[in-house]
This record gives C-alpha cells, sequence and structure tokens, in this order.
C-alpha cells in the first residue's frame, strides 16, 4: 500500500534530499513507523511524548488529503492507498511574554 | 543581504500597523533559487495575540501547494513585534523551520497603528543561529525577464 509522503525542506536531510517519498500504513502512526524504518531520526521530529504516550509534535503540522489531521483523529487517522500525507512545520514565533 | 522593493516593504509595514497590538504574519514568496521576493502574501494570525503568532493550518497548506504549483519558495517570512524590538526572541529562533528564508521583523511599538518610522530589520536563522543582514529597499525595473521565463 503506497502513500505518498510529502516533505519539507527542513527534513530532506533524512530522506536524502528527496521532496516526496512512499511509506505505507493503516493508520497515522504506522506511517510514521514505516517511515523511520527507511528514513532513521525522522520519527522524532514528527512525534513527542505527552503525558506518557506518543502525540504529534505542537509545531509540526500533518495533512492527510488536505485535512489537519489535529480534526480527523490525530495519529489514529485511518489511511487508504493513494492517500497523500503532507508534513509543514508550523510557520510560527513572536515576542513572547516577558 | 534582502533586496526588496518600496511596494512590498511598504505592504509588509501596513499589515504590521494594521494589526496592531496584535502580530502579523506573511510570505513573499518568489521563483525557487532566485532570492527575489516577489509574491506578497498576508497569512492569519491564527494565534490572534499580541505576543505570539503562528500562521492558520489550512492557510499554510495552500500557500505551499500554490508554491509548489509555482516552483516558488518562501523570501521572505516576515511578522511583527508589537511592544518590543525587531530582533528575533527565543520563541521566534527556536521555531524557524526555513533556513534558506529571510526572517523580516518590523516593530510598531513606537507608533502603533499610526503613520510614522518602525523598525524593519532582516535576519537568517539557522539552526539557532541568528544573523542580521542588510535591507536594501530599491525600485527595480518593473518586470523582470528572467521571472518570466523561469
Amino acid at each position: 500500500m503506497a502513500i505518498e509522503v510529502r516533505i519539507p525542506t527542513i527534513l530532506r536531510t533524512y530522506t536524502g534530499g528527496e521532496k516526496s517519498v512512499d511509506g505505507s500504513g493503516a493508520t497515522l502512526v504506522e506511517l510514521i513507523d514505516d517511515l523511520e524504518a527507511r528514513h532513521p531520526g525522522i520519527k522524532d521530529r514528527l512525534i513527542e511524548a505527552k503525558d506518557g504516550q506518543d502525540d504529534l509534535r505542537r509545531f509540526v503540522n500533518l495533512y492527510v488529503n488536505d485535512e489537519d489531521v489535529r480534526f480527523t483523529g490525530g495519529l489514529g487517522t485511518e489511511l487508504s492507498d493513494g492517500d497523500q500525507v503532507v508534513v509543514l512545520p508550523a510557520v510560527a514565533g513572536g515576542a513572547g511574554s516577558s | 543581504m534582502l533586496t526588496l522593493t518600496p511596494e512590498i516593504r511598504d505592504a509588509i509595514v501596513a499589515h504590521a500597523r494594521r494589526d496592531h497590538p496584535d502580530e502579523a504574519c506573511g510570505v513573499v514568496a518568489g521563483p525557487e533559487g532566485s532570492d527575489k521576493a516577489v509574491r506578497f502574501i498576508e497569512m492569519t494570525n491564527a494565534a490572534g495575540s499580541p505576543t505570539f503568532y503562528e500562521f492558520d493550518s489550512t492557510e499554510l497548506l495552500q500557500l505551499y501547494k500554490e508554491m509548489d504549483a509555482n516552483d516558488e519558495e518562501p523570501v521572505v517570512i516576515y511578522h511583527s513585534h508589537t511592544s518590543t524590538e525587531a530582533y528575533p526572541s527565543r520563541t521566534d529562533i527556536g521555531l524557524a523551520s526555513e533556513p534558506g528564508a529571510h526572517y523580516v521583523l518590523v516593530s510598531t511599538r513606537e507608533h502603533g497603528n499610526s503613520e510614522g518610522p518602525v523598525e524593519f530589520r532582516s535576519y537568517r536563522i539557522d539552526d539557532g543561529e541568528v544573523t542580521e543582514e542588510e535591507v536594501v529597499v530599491t525600485a527595480e525595473p518593473a518586470r523582470q525577464t528572467t521571472n518570466e521565463s523561469e
């Protein structure tokens, strides 16, 4: 089962410079494990432990077929053959509270 | 060095003034590898905050898909600080994820929504390292033939 995953510039060090890689998995968490097997180190850039559970990093956006996965079940989002997953780091910052 | 047309510089400043006291944010895209800031795109600050900005996630996806289709990249990523200087904060540095972009900071702390000089500065932020660079505002020839052939 092939799922196209679009990789942002800052993570292309893990994919040998490729903008897009194929992966497989029935859910997003399985897809990320599959990506990690092919591109070691990438999982840690996407996932962090929150309250003892793996969760998507706060400042990473993942989209399945243009839907932000925060609204479709997070890491449990189900995937099918031919889906497209886009990874985009948040563009964020600010003065912060002093 | 960052080179901008007066129109784009003014558009960034106008956005920052309009959204003051909240932070304003956006992008100037340009052809990949050209380092030319051509297409000005205001983004919605989903945080709607005087101390934080984050591109709306739906607009962010739309933006990157458009840039991908046009063979563009984010040449400038801008945002405003509304009560502090136009220098990258720890948050700005920690979250910067486009090492190839010019990070423009505008400070509206002096005049807020009103006319008047603003601080307008540009930086490279690469892996936690901040390097300020010169900003040159110059009216380029209206149509760059290189843009059309790329």
